[in-house]
């Protein structure tokens, strides 16, 4: 399954960051570079930085809050009836009352499961093989057709043929996770592989640097932004296809309990489950979001970061 | 080795490789036996009868047009919602929590919502749901497009007393077009995939609905061509879309050739 493998260098997209930072919208109050201010000596720009982002932190909770009241209000006055959009005090009403119980947790904690462990083995498999296919130029041409045939496959025309061999249960999870998981993550660490340096490649090799070295020292290291942009986008795509096979073919986790909820007709529990699924979205995102800033902490593109 | 030598070699492999492939495929299910897998040649001919041409229409124009008409329709939105958020420092701070929050989704958490609200499980809420989900990596790509506008081309259309209109028609909109194509590439991707749930998930014609059914009636061989024409249609519709895009963005590869990056 394809959501977006688009192979992205990082250091294109500070590039694009860095451009944004002098935008049209560039008022004076923001800081045009992060120059770390002497600690203790808070100036003038800091201060006013921070009123900036109190400013922005400000506008983004109001934000979300009117979207609440939109929400209680269009169910409240019957502008889409509460049969079929429980008002917003309910369905949270319903996802406090569900957060309640351990069999949420529990569903909760399988769906982080099949998200995890097809996230970890599609890692395992996809970067060697990334490695080893971005560094022959053989290897790539000779299995170029096969990845560019299978890569778009929605994983989703799999789910009949994994609940025929597999069945219902977790091992049809992880394989959809894995699956769909592993593409981006290929590609993105063939891109990286082959993007490295020639002139560092060549001289190490002129300075009798064997072999593997120069893969553990310097394509490796220049691969790592490509590997950790694959990483990000297959973690999205291991959560979707976990939760898409619990939804669809009934293995445990929050997927199966939104089905349960859809097919009796408990219509605010759809809405607190769906709210819920978002919510372990946004989560995942960003804990992915600080574990990229954080390895690549030493690459160019996480110094510019978007405000 | 001599470099023709290895080219030849390059050439041979890259065809070698998927034919040898596709007949270990044939050769393990002819001794496997297994009707789950049925032999590659069964698929064709299966394949062959059911979509060249006698179920085509039932089956296959009810998906295309649904994922037609969802991608359309999100294409216009994104574009529309992505041009003044990227335009608006405030617009962009009030949009961004809530396109955060869609895109980091699961889609397939929408479906019973969406058959919930529009009371329908035939195009109306098949096009409804595509749009939603095609939407956000357009809007997204949208504004990070004009986001990422040179400043100088916006000042001198300022100093050039451009209206608005004018200054997104002939700068904005060409500047973040190159951007707006790599969100309408992964939303049409997108497209397909969620075509194939939703109309898994409840329908009464398209590819994924014979996807269920063959499935449910052990029609083996049925349900691998469905397999098979999926796969196909993804990677047609994406390698028209890659032609299209290569015409309408003809102008800015000349342009990225003929300047020093």
């Amino acid at each position: 399954m394809q959501w977006g493998i688009r192979p992205r260098a990082p250091a294109a997209r500070a590039a694009v960051n860095g451009s944004m930072r002098y935008g049209p919208q560039g008022t004076a109050s923001e800081p045009v570079v992060a120059v770390p201010a002497p600690a203790g000596e808070p100036t003038a720009v800091s201060a006013r930085s921070a009123l900036a982002r109190a400013g922005v932190v400000l506008v983004a909770v109001t934000s979300i809050l009117t979207a609440l009241a939109f929400w209680e209000l269009v169910s409240r006055t019957g502008l889409v009836a509460e049969r079929d959009l429980p008002a917003m005090s309910s369905t949270l009403a319903e996802l406090w009352s569900m957060m309640g119980t351990g069999h949420f947790w529990l569903a909760f904690a399988q769906t982080v499961r099949g998200w995890a462990i097809g996230l970890a083995l599609a890692t395992a498999l996809a970067v060697p093989l990334g490695i080893a296919l971005g560094s022959s130029e053989l290897a790539a041409r000779a299995f170029r057709v096969p990845i560019e045939f299978l890569r778009p496959i929605p994983s989703a025309a799999l789910i009949p043929v994994l609940f025929l061999t597999l069945g219902t249960n977790l091992k049809s999870e992880i394989f959809l996770a894995t699956f769909g998981a592993f593409w981006p993550l290929l590609v993105q660490t063939m891109y990286g592989v082959h993007d490295v340096d020639p002139i560092a490649i060549d001289t190490a090799r002129s300075f009798a640097v064997p072999r593997h070295a120069r893969l553990l020292r310097i394509t490796l290291p220049s691969a790592v932004p490509y590997v950790m942009t694959g990483l990000r986008i297959a973690s999205t795509v291991s959560l979707i296809l976990a939760f898409t096979a619990e939804l669809f073919m009934g293995t445990p986790g929050l997927g199966h309990e939104l089905n349960y909820a859809s097919a009796f007709g408990l219509t605010t529990r759809i809405y607190a489950l769906a709210l819920a699924t978002g919510l372990l979205g946004v989560a995942i995102h960003y804990a992915m979001a600080a574990l990229e800033r954080r390895v690549l902490r030493w690459h160019p593109s996480q110094r510019a970061e978007l405000p | 080795m001599s470099a023709r030598a290895y080219r030849a070699l390059a050439i041979g492999a890259e065809i070698a490789v998927p034919v040898a492939i596709l007949l270990a495929w044939q050769l393990w299910t002819a001794t496997a036996a297994d009707p789950k897998f049925p032999r590659l040649s069964t698929i064709l001919v299966q394949f062959r009868e059911l979509w060249l041409f006698s179920e085509f229409t039932t089956h296959v124009v009810p998906s295309l047009e649904r994922v037609a008409l969802g991608f359309g329709i999100a294409v216009v939105l994104g574009v529309g919602l992505g041009i003044p958020i990227g335009l608006s420092r405030w617009a962009r701070l009030w949009a961004m929590p809530h396109i955060e929050y869609w895109r980091a989704m699961p889609p397939p958490a929408l479906i019973p919502i969406s058959i919930v609200l529009l009371h329908d499980i035939e195009n109306k809420q098949k096009v409804a749901f595509i749009a939603f989900v095609c939407l956000f990596p357009i809007l997204l790509n949208a504004v990070d497009g004009v986001r990422g506008i040179e400043p100088t081309l916006m000042e001198t259309a300022r100093s050039y007393g451009l209206g608005w209109g004018e200054t997104v028609r002939r700068i904005v909109l060409p500047a973040a077009l190159p951007q707006i194509f790599a969100g309408m590439r992964t939303s049409l991707s997108l497209a397909v995939i969620v075509m194939v749930l939703t109309e898994y998930w409840s329908s009464t014609s398209g590819v994924g609905y014979v996807l269920l059914i063959s499935k449910d009636t052990l029609h083996f061989a049925t349900m691998w061509a469905a397999i098979l024409l999926i796969g196909l249609l993804g990677y047609l519709l994406n390698l028209l879309f890659l032609l299209f895009e290569r015409r309408a963005l003809a102008w800015h590869r000349g342009w990225r050739a003929a300047t020093p990056q």
